[in-house]
């Protein structure tokens, strides 16, 4: 069945994953459901001790079998240490056939790969997949079906009952005896745990793993006591240099400073630029440049942001240290001036649900003026792909691309016109993961495009003369003159993923790839 | 005479040949010429491939009007004449002599050029020829190499082994590269040829930078050599006549042309004497003015 960005969905994908196609960004607003509720098992003895010894343990008291859900967030990104370690207990307790429902998954995760091979890990659900893993599922090694949905759709998944969590492991970079989690004050700082707030409320068994006990209580919590079941003490649960870098240092390439500059261009040129505007933004060397020139403007015209939204990094936090953003809305941290800055005023805690659920009652997204997005391709229809490598290998993450596309007025997506040999802006994105609805404007090194359906936006950049505006064909024709049409890629029948729309309906599959036939 | 000799050359940028991802699309950043180079930037086991990817280069990319001149290697090397073989087959629209020292040197160049030209059916005269000078015997020598050949448009100044020759180096101050700078731009002047500045090697003193191409715009230099995008934008800036400029050179042209048809040769603008000697150089900043997006008149 074709969807509403014209991709084919399989009959027996529909009937085997019981979704329906893609219809549109609205086409589930305002339709009811009821949240799940996880299985509580209460505690009212003031004798029962919640510490356990080892993973091992809290496996069996959390009645690990086989099929189970394990739950994990990323917030320690490359330098995460406790999904291996979870994992490698797994599969030395023999369970097989597991589906790991995590936020994201990255290379740090690549010794999954023989747990994949031998039956332990049969599905995955995740944000995005890098590596090994994302090498495993495109060459078909994982027995099921991988589900590739963004940040807001995980929250979506699990509070609908969608995704049953059985166990979450919650990386706790502090955390007491009695579960109060906290993402500052260890030696494994991320900052922040929005990501498993989630996992907090509906998982069906909670465990804290933290190598960093501290007295009783470990308040204010980022994940309350009243959430977890069990808590495991061990050595490491993550490698600080990966998880929070040090800050980016600016960009002197200037073609990333040229990107930037028609992004800032595009930003002070539209019309949600004023006082109390709301943006978010990205950690690329051009969305970091266009941040920091974006400020000087704000500074000579007077204007503040009124809040930003999602990861958050040095920029931002500077940003509020000179008064230049009322609130930062924080999901993750990626550098240490950002994980340091969380206790701060004006510096909130935000869960990846308020941040992007599509199905609450409205989240920060839906309130946000700018986002500034990546791609690894974008095609002539305005839809983006941000997982599938142009050589149809599973090599990046959703994250809140679609979300935050979806909820901003103008959805700004930086993109150079080739990435290597590869056009990026081509015909047909070799998968769809947000759809063209959701952008607005394309910035390349070669000029910038506005989707037709905003001529608003079209007429304030036409009208300001301030960056070369091309159609988004006449972009694509410019990569094709350079590189050639590019081949399609070929791809095996086997549907080995999905990419799941942020309502939970399929947006776009992803095939077995094989080798090229010429 | 070839209409590209007295092209617009503000910015010469240098890209090394041995790297495609540098020039593949340099025109993205605008400079007016892009410098591909076969000599120092790249190592000695890579020239053949470097060599290699200049034809291809040449032949296949579209540079969208900005002028492809490629540095050579040294003529005591046994290399340049290949070089050139595959500069001026590819369509390069200039060659540019390293370490130029005589005007016998153009005149090696140029033999070297007319004949691949006919090897090739290029058009002749077609390819044109820079000299870099980057020794005291060659900035001694400047009048005579400026002479050289019809085909030279300009003469270039190497300040890296033009400082080592004199037993200096680069300060900064410019102190050093005077001499050489007041003497090449007289002597290009004279023979009515380009006169370029050597490159600014510390990409982290933009200052610095903006200084000094202040200091040879002032002096009459046609441009600088570059060695990053970043660096395009100030020479630009610094070489777009102002709104003032660009008002008197359209009066100044008008006039001219006005008083030229009644038979009048000298007259006042704005209380400044006018005569025809005047006519070039208004016209100059009219067309630095169009270059650098500025002019909006109908000169």
């Amino acid at each position: 069945m074709i969807n509403a960005v014209g991709r084919d969905i399989p009959d027996e994908i529909l009937a085997r994953t019981g979704k329906e196609v893609f219809q549109g960004n609205n086409y589930k607003e305002g339709v009811e459901y009821h949240k799940q509720g996880p299985i509580v098992k209460p505690v009212l003895d003031h004798n029962t001790s919640k510490m356990v010894g080892s993973i091992r343990e809290a496996l069996e008291k959390c009645g690990a079998h086989d099929g189970m859900t394990l739950g994990f967030h990323h917030h320690f990104r490359e330098g995460d240490l406790v999904v291996n370690m979870v994992m490698k207990e797994v599969h030395d307790m023999g369970f097989k056939d597991v589906t790991i429902c995590a936020s994201s998954l990255g290379k740090a995760h690549d010794a999954l790969l023989p747990y994949i091979e031998d039956g332990t890990i049969t599905g995955i659900e995740s944000s995005g997949v890098r590596g090994k893993i994302g090498e495993a599922i495109s060459t078909g090694k994982l027995k099921g079906l991988a589900i590739m949905r963004s940040h807001g759709g995980r929250v979506r998944a699990i509070q609908s009952g969608e995704t049953t969590i059985d166990i979450s492991f919650i990386g706790a970079p502090t955390c007491d005896d009695y579960g109060n989690c906290k993402g500052i004050g260890g030696k494994s700082d991320c900052g922040v745990l929005s990501y498993s707030f989630v996992d907090g409320q509906h998982a069906n068994k909670v465990v804290a793993v933290t190598d960093c006990l501290v007295p009783f209580p470990n308040y204010p919590a980022d994940i309350a006591m009243t959430r977890v079941d069990y808590v495991c003490v061990v050595d490491a649960i993550g490698v600080p240099e990966k998880i929070a870098t040090g800050a980016a240092k600016p960009t002197t390439d200037t073609r990333k400073l040229m990107m930037a500059d028609y992004c800032t261009q595009v930003v002070i040129n539209t019309p949600y630029f004023k006082d109390g505007f709301s943006y978010q933004t990205g950690v690329g060397g051009a969305s970091i440049a266009s941040a920091a020139s974006l400020a000087e403007i704000m500074k000579e015209r007077g204007i503040k942001m009124g809040f930003a939204v999602g990861g958050m990094s040095k920029g931002m936090v500077d940003m509020l240290d000179q008064g230049l953003v009322g609130k930062l809305l924080d999901t993750q941290d990626f550098d240490l001036f950002a994980v340091n800055s969380v206790q701060r005023p004006n510096h909130h805690r935000i869960s990846a649900g308020a941040y992007a659920n599509p199905f609450n009652k409205g989240a920060f997204v839906n309130k946000l003026d700018y986002v500034v997005l990546a791609a690894l391709e974008v095609d002539t229809h305005f839809n983006c792909n941000v997982v599938v490598g142009s050589d149809g290998r599973i090599t990046g993450a959703q994250g809140g691309h679609p979300d935050a596309a979806q909820g901003a007025k103008c959805t700004i997506v930086i993109c150079p016109l080739l990435q290597g040999r590869i056009p990026a802006i081509c015909t047909d994105v070799t998968t769809v993961t947000t759809p063209g609805e959701s952008i607005d404007v394309v910035v390349t090194d070669y000029g910038v495009a506005v989707n037709p359906a905003r001529q608003d936006l079209l007429e304030c950049l036409q009208k300001a003369d301030c960056v070369p505006l091309k159609t988004i064909e006449e972009l694509r024709d410019i990569a094709y003159a350079i590189t050639g049409e590019p081949e399609p890629v070929q791809f095996g029948d086997r549907i080995v993923g999905i990419i799941e729309a942020r309502d939970g309906t399929i947006m776009d599959v992803v095939r077995e790839i094989k080798e090229f036939e010429f | 005479m070839n209409p590209n000799m007295k092209r617009l050359r503000r910015t010469m940028m240098f890209l090394n040949c041995q790297k495609p991802g540098l020039i593949k699309d340099p025109y993205i950043y605008k400079p007016d010429s892009i410098m591909l180079d076969l000599e120092d930037a790249v190592a000695e086991k890579e020239k053949d491939a470097a060599r290699y990817s200049l034809y291809h280069a040449l032949q296949e990319i579209d540079y969208r009007g900005v002028e492809r001149v490629v540095r050579i290697n040294g003529l005591d090397t046994d290399m340049w004449q290949e070089d050139v073989r595959a500069s001026v087959a590819g369509g390069a629209d200039a060659i540019r002599i390293p370490k130029t020292e005589t005007a016998q040197d153009v005149k090696r160049v140029e033999a070297v050029v007319e004949a691949v030209e006919a090897e090739f059916g290029v058009v002749p005269g077609r390819t044109l020829i820079m000299a870099a000078i980057e020794s005291a015997k060659g900035v001694m020598h400047a009048m005579e190499i400026c002479e050289a050949s019809p085909r030279l448009f300009g003469i270039a100044l190497s300040g890296g082994d033009y400082t080592k020759d004199l037993q200096t180096n680069i300060s900064g101050t410019g102190v050093e590269l005077m001499g050489a700078r007041q003497l090449m731009i007289i002597a290009a002047r004279a023979a009515g040829v380009q006169c370029f500045d050597t490159v600014y090697t510390n990409l982290n003193d933009m200052e610095g930078f903006r200084k000094d191409v202040e200091t040879i715009h002032q002096m009459g230099f046609d441009g600088k050599s570059i060695i990053n995008p970043r660096q395009i934008a100030v020479v630009h800036e610094i070489y777009t006549p102002t709104p003032k400029d660009i008002i008197f050179a359209e009066k100044v042209v008008r006039e001219i042309d006005d008083k030229k048809a009644k038979g009048i040769g000298v007259f006042t603008v704005d209380g400044k004497m006018i005569d025809i000697a005047f006519y070039d150089g208004a016209k100059r900043t009219i067309e630095l003015a169009k270059a650098s997006g500025v002019y909006k008149g109908e000169l």
